[in-house]
């Protein structure tokens, strides 16, 4: 009876109940949001870095993979020396470079372009059409379809260079477009082709024989990883090897900023949840001084009474947050859709990660200062001396 | 022999207002045996409701002692005085004080839930009650539906509720009207002739002229008493009747 009476009472002021709902769902949802934020980038960048299923990854000494364009040369020596480690199971190069590709109407349309082993590789997914088999072959994504007016089956001049004053290009050479892609770790807006590695070394000349830009390596199950890419750094002096787990590491010091004001953004949320709640329970409380005075009056136990007040600030908590929840999900979604919307994001990345456990912890939390926050409240109307407060209340 | 409900020793009331010691109640004793209807009267600020608040269990005396039915009230403990006034007392205040959002029924029912009493049992028993008091139709309205009258009918029904040894009453008809007010009287005249001990305190003087005994306080002291109708002349109630206290 103790229960239906606080939702009773919960009920009594519709309005202000729903309002007071409405803003701890506004918290719940930022809440979770900011919860979202905070693990959101860092398990894009897992996501696609695992998605690539590759360990561990060579750069020139010093560099991230694609930070810069350095390249090491040696390219084809290094790959076979790194082949020959024991827990290596796979050796995937790649050379980044530009691409400039004539469009039906002679204009140039630059793009940036892997080299690549497609039997190796895990930068792009193929949607339409197939994968690379000869060197005058590319694949391309969306953008650069659109950009250069081309379609799936065309042939297009490409080149490595382009002299825009002489409007001539260097290493030119005709290629056939095989298949659309989508490219994991490109944004949706950025043009993107993939050859093969050897036909884009030979486009660039000299400058690029035998270079590479990234060496990912794929390790045997079970190796340890950190062992693997210790021997691989530590035998040859022009690379440096970046692990999955040390390239996360990097990701969460390049994020710290977002995680602190995501951080305390929730901090925020939480304590407006909080001070809703306490600040509904307490207004609640104060206007029924009277019925709680002769409750306990009557025989009600002070902590019947507490648990009727406390209730009361759970229920609100309960509700705000599952309406919260929803709340949260959609506006994720749709910031989400904005700040993906960012030149050079990668089109699947997310911002925002829902992890059902965390999303839930979180929740749980706002609930749990649901319930302290009724513990004021609930404890004034356990303690008020009832035969004063009745006296008051006469007076009243 | 009838048997003592409440037997109040040399009991005082302190409490400062301002700084300064207020005496409310100064060193009272009163017997109410079990049947009897005692009316305590007096001016506005004499000690009348403090007194009533002493004799529930809902104020602690400064000294002196409160018994009922043999347990001394005023050394109870809070959890002990609270369980005590769920079965032994029953309270009807000025305000009527029910709970708004329950209906008449629910509210008759709430010391019966706290008692934990099974459902089906106190789900009859409130209705009995309120048949009772003459709302066997209305036990569903919630109090905004109900004339003040009815309302105060309802919170003698929730009074009654536990069969307590007691029932107190502070000024009952104090918010009704005069027709509505009489009424009162002849339903606590009801109550005490099937048994139910009864202690008003009262402005209302028909009121206090329907009781057995009449109690007139001054500056915190009984001054004079008057016994109106003797006791030996109370029906004796039968087993069955809703106001009657369990034995």
């Amino acid at each position: 009876m103790m229960l239906r009476l606080a939702m009773a009472t919960l009920a009594r002021r519709r309005a202000r109940t729903a309002l007071t709902t409405a803003g701890v769902a506004v918290a719940a949802a930022m809440l979770l949001d900011m919860v979202m934020l905070g693990s959101g980038m860092r398990e894009s960048f897992r996501g696609f870095i695992e998605q690539q299923g590759f360990q561990i990854r060579l750069t020139p000494r010093g560099t991230m993979p694609f930070d810069s364009e350095a390249t090491v040369g040696g390219g084809a020596a290094l790959v076979r020396a790194v082949a020959t480690d024991p827990d290596v199971v796979t050796v995937a190069p790649l050379l980044g470079a530009k691409l400039f590709s004539r469009t039906p109407g002679d204009s140039v349309v630059s793009a940036f372009v892997l080299g690549l082993d497609p039997a190796v590789q895990g930068d792009y997914v193929l949607v339409e059409g197939r994968d690379l088999a000869a060197d005058d072959e590319l694949v391309v994504n969306a953008s650069y379809l659109a950009a250069t007016g081309r379609a799936v089956g065309d042939t297009v001049q490409v080149a490595a260079g382009y002299d825009a004053q002489m409007r001539r290009v260097t290493g030119a050479r005709t290629v056939r477009i095989v298949g659309r892609a989508r490219f994991v770790m490109l944004g949706g807006s950025e043009r993107a082709a993939a050859m093969r590695l050897a036909a884009v070394q030979a486009m660039g000349g000299r400058d690029r024989a035998d270079r590479l830009s990234v060496v990912l390596v794929a390790t045997r199950p079970g190796a340890d990883i950190e062992s693997v890419r210790r021997r691989l750094e530590a035998s040859d002096a022009r690379v440096s090897a970046l692990s999955t787990a040390a390239a996360l590491q990097l990701v969460d010091e390049r994020l710290g900023y977002f995680r602190q004001l995501a951080f305390i953004l929730a901090s925020v949320s939480l304590a407006v949840g909080f001070l809703l709640v306490t600040t509904l329970v307490t207004v609640s409380v104060n206007e029924r001084i009277g019925e709680i005075a002769v409750m306990r009056a009557i025989g009600v136990a002070r902590w019947r009474i507490v648990a009727q007040v406390m209730a009361e600030g759970v229920a609100l908590s309960l509700v705000g947050a599952t309406i919260g929840m929803g709340l949260g999900l959609v506006t994720a979604t749709w910031l989400n859709g904005i700040l993906a919307a960012f030149p050079g994001l990668p089109a699947a990345f997310d911002f925002f990660f829902f992890e059902p456990a965390a999303a839930f912890r979180s929740l749980g939390l706002l609930v749990l200062c649901g319930i302290a926050a009724g513990i004021w409240p609930a404890w004034r109307a356990a303690t008020l001396p009832i035969a004063r407060t009745l006296r008051e209340e006469a007076v009243a | 022999m009838r048997e003592i409900v409440l037997a109040a020793r040399d009991v005082r009331r302190d409490y400062p207002v301002a700084g300064e010691p207020v005496h409310a109640v100064r060193g009272i004793s009163l017997d109410v045996a079990a049947g009897d209807w005692v009316a305590i009267v007096g001016p506005s600020g004499c000690g009348k409701s403090t007194l009533l608040n002493l004799l529930g269990a809902i104020d602690r005396p400064t000294t002196g002692s409160i018994a009922i039915r043999g347990k001394d009230v005023a050394r109870m403990n809070d959890a002990d005085a609270t369980r005590f006034r769920l079965t032994g007392i029953g309270f009807v205040f000025q305000r009527f004080y029910l709970m708004p959002t329950l209906t008449a029924a629910e509210n008759v029912e709430l010391p019966m839930a706290e008692a934990k009493l099974p459902r089906a049992a106190r789900v009859a028993r409130a209705r009995e009650l309120l048949a009772y008091v003459g709302l066997g139709a209305r036990a569903d309205h919630r109090p905004y539906q109900l004339s003040g009258g009815e309302q105060q009918r309802v919170a003698i029904a929730r009074a009654l509720a536990n069969r307590p040894a007691l029932l107190l009453a502070d000024e009952p008809t104090g918010e009704l009207d005069a027709r509505t007010g009489t009424e009162m009287i002849t339903l606590f005249d009801r109550l005490n002739r099937d048994g139910t001990t009864i202690v008003t305190v009262t402005h209302d003087e028909e009121l206090a002229q329907a009781a057995r005994r009449v109690v007139h306080m001054r500056d915190g002291a009984i001054v004079d008493q008057v016994l109106r109708r003797p006791l030996a002349d109370a029906v004796p109630a039968p087993p069955h009747a809703p106001g009657t206290a369990q034995a």
